[in-house]
């Protein structure tokens, strides 16, 4: 009795969560934040407090008390060592995709599913490739750019925004998606064929 | 003493990397499959995490829980910018093409992909861009 559920336990943990497991678990990190230390849950500023911490170059922006805010350093600090662990003692199984997106993507010369990140796509080799070059440091860019513009991401305003019913953070979330989906089927496809 | 009282922090941060990468969130595919309504997968998750927030901030605010502390809890009140629009569309095309919102960025450096490290550092420098133009912008 004792092992059968040692295995189901097991079991689980090597296997992909579905998303009625997963999406209850972000959603109490919500309320988790609130009641540890009264902090919203938001990630993009994590990247501001960067900023204001190594590069604030006089810029009224990142002219704060950014030590105030280093709980936040420590969360994201905290979601790579996540990945760590997982990594090591969880191994992620090889990823299995919609047939009609491994179509789309062999079409590009991508076959490897085996991690989370598409190594064909995202290695140190590529970056000096045009496509690596607009993907990663064209798309990083804009990710950083777009968060802090939009005062916030899929955590701060989709997240913690919708749950505390902030409309802005609506619009930001409809925004979000927008963008996302235009590019993903217009834009995204001339980048891969490079 | 900073470091102790923020340790609690690295542990949520922890647990929610390890909820990331276990349900695949931080996979470029599944971005790839939600932006072309390939998978329910992302929807389920984002979906069900706003649910479970929601209530969760409702009992909060219902019954004034405070926090282990003993504080009020307290929530920033947003008001409406025309960036919200601008912003999250810029971000929207970001997270298509790197397949990754910033949460993500970290927990993928963490699985060993450590190019990934890459559009961290541009984000950060996008980031750094925004607060030096940030007048000049529309708002």
């Amino acid at each position: 009795m004792y092992n059968t559920s040692c295995m189901v336990i097991l079991l689980f943990l090597e296997q992909p969560w579905p998303w009625y497991i997963a999406g209850p678990l972000v959603g109490l990190t919500v309320p988790a934040l609130l009641l540890l230390g009264n902090k919203s849950f938001g990630i993009s500023s994590s990247l501001r407090h960067i900023c204001a911490a190594c590069i604030p170059a006089k810029i009224p922006f990142f002219q704060y008390d950014w030590k105030k805010e280093i709980w936040n350093l420590f969360f994201v600090a905290g979601i790579l060592t996540g990945g760590f662990i997982t990594y090591c003692f969880m191994h992620p199984a090889p990823m299995v995709i919609n047939p009609a997106l491994a179509n789309e993507l062999s079409g590009y010369g991508i076959h490897d599913y085996d991690s989370l990140v598409p190594p064909e796509l995202f290695n140190w080799a590529a970056l000096f490739t045009l496509r690596g070059a607009l993907m990663m440091v064209g798309g990083g860019f804009l990710v950083g750019f777009g968060t802090r513009y939009a005062g916030g991401c899929t955590s701060g305003h989709t997240i913690m925004g919708l749950s505390a019913l902030q409309w802005p953070s609506l619009a930001a979330t409809i925004s979000f998606m927008i963008g996302g989906l235009v590019t993903a089927n217009c834009i995204l496809p001339y980048i891969l064929k490079l | 003493m900073m470091a102790l009282r923020n340790i609690k922090f690295l542990i949520t941060g922890t647990l929610f990397g390890i909820v990331f990468v276990k349900s695949e969130v931080i996979s470029w595919f599944r971005i790839q499959e939600m932006f072309r309504l390939q998978s329910f997968h992302m929807y389920g998750i984002i979906g069900s995490a706003v649910v479970v927030g929601m209530i969760s901030v409702f009992i909060i605010r219902k019954f004034r829980i405070k926090t282990i502390e003993g504080e009020a809890v307290h929530i920033h009140t947003k008001t409406f910018n025309k960036g919200y629009v601008y912003g999250g569309l810029i971000f929207g095309v970001g997270w298509a093409i790197t397949g990754a919102c910033p949460g993500p960025l970290f927990a993928q450096i963490g699985t060993g992909a450590t190019v990934i490290v890459i559009p961290l550092l541009s984000a950060i420098f996008g980031t750094w861009v925004y607060g030096k133009f940030k007048g000049k912008l529309t708002h």
